[in-house]
């Protein structure tokens, strides 16, 4: 690889790459991302490697391992270009067809197209699944188009290009084209980014710090490691942009140690930008230094949270403490730090290349641009989905998601994680934004939605994620560690048949006090799936209490009687 | 200086000055179980919360053991919403450490004697504060002591969960700062005894030269020996009998 000394070389070197490619040519991309490991991709691509030889097609086709483009439930999915023809849940033994009938005669293998349930047709096109059709996949949609651990196939993507744009511009001039754009945090908070930068910018402080939040621990959330498995050079060009207008030399991609493909892939992508001259020093002779290294989690929920994140970063137990002062005050090693999850870095090159005027007329008001979410649960297409902000959830859940499996009935949905709230089917048409969300009772958090159908115990639920967050409280502030645990143990009576009257006001009352008086914010949100069950399904608690019954029919309320 | 209104009185305090430190020099009372001077603040008991209008009109919720003095700010230590926060969370403290007398007394002052929550099982003094822990890093500069895992399962301990603290001077500290009397320290014919919550360590005092009375643990005095750079000679009469 030759070191790129400026800008002009970046184009020459993207035109070079391009020109190379023939578009005519078959590409086979089969995704690599880690829930169609689990369906046995690897077998699939390693038959395919062998089929193409055996054939003697080596020279007719290409095979491209791709990160994850969303659509889980339909593991393993090949899409062979530039046809755009979609085959899913295809087997390693259905190989040596796909390579004599499509690759070598131009036949579609009927068999393994999708079927649309609606219409009973098989859809033969990826760009016509009715799963991606009602996306707008802005972001996710890239991970369908390059092999992750190659920078050249992100530049023949047009990877890069806002970074070059941006080192043309004045830091102040891309911070004003964010604020312009209203991008908000991905991870969870859904701050204005634009004013993090600007306060990390005006901070006083030799040495300042970017991060890239990539502990993604929800329960049933990947979008993010989606993203930096499938497309890491995305978040890195973003964290560049940023760091140039922010004024930092040194970054930080904090990364969960049980995410293994996305430790490897955003680590090739580091190394292979830095060899290009993109990351280092005197970036693409523009005079910009930056440097990138990955610090990977020790596997504890609480350090998503920004300070606990920091402190684990410094090497100290990862505790979160009072944000009186700002972390772009003080942040990391009490130097101003900018912290951003890997979603809102994956914005920025979208924003810089396409405008902030384009960007903010995706969306609501108060929330532009596009959301990931992983839809999880009771749901007939299982995945990753990417919608623009405004969406209802009644189209995510039945026009993207299919709608609930086995004949059963909707009854709730979880969004923004542990800490998130369930929303009835009574607001099924509630727009999803940032605001919208929060005035119902839960939050977007970063992105995670479980879907329920009519066998699932509220109260159950609640006791489940309560559960989740004791077992992840820090234990520092007393309402977070005694508060969760004595709101498990009440659940949990409730659950086996032994709650008593009072009890729903001393849960309402217990959330009042984590809500006001807890640290961090995994404490002052964790209430949120009691309260919300409270406020939608209080007859379910009452069902419990009283009658000694479970109305979905999940609690064995009998089971202490009987001990 | 910075002045500011605590429940209506005006008052002044030095910038950098926490709310609780700014009351609490006007006698104005704020309970608090963790609070430290002599540590960094740490903010975990969350009994000193108050709430709180900044100048430019922001009312939020804060402790104030953590956050400092501004100009114009108003404080409130005890409206009905943190009367509220009290309560519950010394009800909480309560099931955890049923057998702390101090508790107990915090506990009555805001009117509640008993707790509706599961009690924690066993003579159970701590509240995991981190008081004695700091105070061993920050003040002493040892680390003997610290908290371990993670939630419910923290505790108190020293390295290995081991009844035997390496580095432990025996300076006892830890007991001396421990709010709720977790941690207890006896001296006895020559000998000390460190009680912790799930360990204890014995240490050899040293007797004075002159006088005859134990007065130090030998380890500490070790300590201030080589940390001072002093010669272990000096030390040999207490601080009374010393010239």
């Amino acid at each position: 690889m030759v070191k790129l000394k400026s800008l002009g070389e970046l184009e020459s070197l993207r035109k070079s790459i391009i020109g190379k490619r023939d578009p005519k040519k078959a590409v086979i991309t089969i995704c690599n991302g880690t829930g169609c490991q689990a369906h046995g991709c690897k077998a699939v691509t390693a038959a395919f490697h062998e089929e193409v030889k055996k054939q003697n097609l080596a020279g007719k086709v290409e095979i491209k391992s791709i990160g994850c483009p969303g659509f889980c439930e339909r593991g393993t999915l090949v899409v062979i270009k530039p046809r755009d023809i979609f085959y899913q849940r295809v087997r390693d033994k259905d190989v040596p067809e796909i390579i004599a009938e499509t690759i070598g005669k131009g036949n579609v293998v009927n068999r393994l197209l999708f079927t649309d349930r609606k219409t009973d047709e098989k859809v033969t096109y990826e760009h016509e699944v009715p799963f991606y059709k009602r996306q707008m996949r802005l972001i996710i949609g890239n991970n369908g188009l390059i092999d992750p651990t190659s920078i050249d196939d992100y530049l023949a993507i047009g990877g890069y290009a806002a970074l070059a744009k941006a080192l043309k511009m004045t830091p102040e001039a891309i911070i004003e084209e964010i604020q312009i754009s209203c991008l908000r945090g991905r991870g969870g908070g859904g701050f204005p980014t634009a004013n993090k930068w600007e306060s990390t910018r005006k901070a006083h402080g030799d040495t300042k710090y970017v991060i890239a939040n990539a502990d993604e621990g929800d329960p049933g959330a990947f979008m993010d490691r989606a993203l930096v498995e499938g497309n890491p050079h995305s978040v890195l060009e973003g964290m560049i942009i940023g760091a140039y207008a922010i004024g930092s030399n040194h970054g930080y991609v904090y990364i969960r140690n049980e995410y293994p493909m996305a430790v490897r892939h955003v680590r090739a992508a580091i190394e292979q930008a830095e060899e290009y001259g993109i990351l280092g020093e005197n970036i693409l002779g523009s005079g910009f230094d930056f440097a990138i290294r990955v610090s990977r989690g020790g596997g504890a929920f609480v350090c998503g949270e920004s300070t606990a994140l920091m402190a684990s970063l410094e090497g100290k137990v990862g505790e979160p403490r009072a944000k009186y002062v700002h972390t772009s005050e003080q942040g990391l090693w009490g130097q101003p730090t900018n912290l951003n999850n890997v979603e809102t870095w994956a914005n920025v090159p979208l924003i810089i290349n396409n405008g902030a005027d384009w960007y903010r007329k995706i969306g609501t008001e108060n929330s532009k641009g596009t959301k990931i979410f992983s839809l999880v649960g009771n749901i007939t297409n299982t995945g990753l989905v990417e919608v623009p902000m405004g969406i209802t959830l009644r189209e995510i859940i039945y026009d993207i998601g299919g709608g609930i499996p086995n004949g059963r009935k909707f009854k709730a949905v979880q969004t923004g994680g542990p800490s998130g709230g369930v929303i009835p089917e009574s607001l099924l048409d509630l727009p999803v934004d940032f605001d919208e969300l929060d005035k119902v009772g839960s939050m977007m958090g970063s992105g995670g939605m479980i879907v329920m159908d009519d066998k699932t115990c509220m109260v159950n639920i609640a006791n489940y994620f309560v559960t989740f967050l004791e077992g992840e409280s820090c234990g520092k502030c007393v309402p977070c560690r005694e508060g969760l645990q004595q709101m498990k143990h009440i659940l949990t009576r409730i659950t086996e048949g032994q709650g008593k009257k009072g009890d729903i006001e001393l849960l309402e009352e217990l959330s009042e006090t984590l809500v006001d008086a807890a640290l961090c914010a995994l404490g002052r949100t964790a209430p949120n799936p009691v309260l919300s069950t409270i406020k939608y399904f209080r007859d379910e608690y009452e069902a419990h209490i009283k009658d000694k019954k479970c109305p979905a029919g999940v609690c064995n309320l009998e089971a202490v009687k009987v001990k | 200086m910075v002045n500011l209104t605590v429940n209506g009185r005006k008052i002044t305090a030095e910038e950098g000055t926490t709310i609780l430190h700014a009351a609490r020099d006007n006698n104005i009372y704020i309970p608090t179980l963790c609070e430290n001077e002599a540590v960094a603040p740490y903010g975990a008991c969350r009994l000193c919360m108050v709430e709180i209008k900044t100048a430019r009109g922001r009312e939020r919720l804060v402790t104030s053991c953590i956050y400092q003095v501004e100009e114009g700010l108003t404080v409130k230590t005890d409206t009905e919403r943190i009367q509220k926060i009290r309560k519950m969370l010394l009800e909480l403290l309560l099931a955890r450490c049923p057998d702390s007398e101090v508790i107990q007394e915090m506990a009555e002052k805001v009117g509640v004697t008993k707790t509706r929550f599961v009690k924690q099982k066993g003579n159970n003094k701590c509240i995991l504060c981190a008081n004695c822990a700091r105070t061993c890093e920050e003040v002493v500069g040892v680390a003997a002591i610290s908290l371990a895992r993670r939630g419910v399962d923290r505790e108190m301990t020293t390295p290995f969960n081991e009844d035997f603290s390496e580095v432990c001077i025996g300076c006892g500290s830890c007991a001396y700062s421990c709010p709720t009397g977790a941690i207890t320290m006896e001296d006895r014919r020559g000998t000390r005894v460190i009680k912790w919550p799930h360990n204890r360590m014995e240490f050899k005092l040293k007797k004075c030269s002159v006088c005859g009375q134990y007065w130090a643990p030998e380890k500490q005095i070790e300590y201030i020996a080589k940390t001072s750079g002093t010669p272990l000679s000096d030390y040999d009469a207490c601080p009374d009998c010393r010239e």
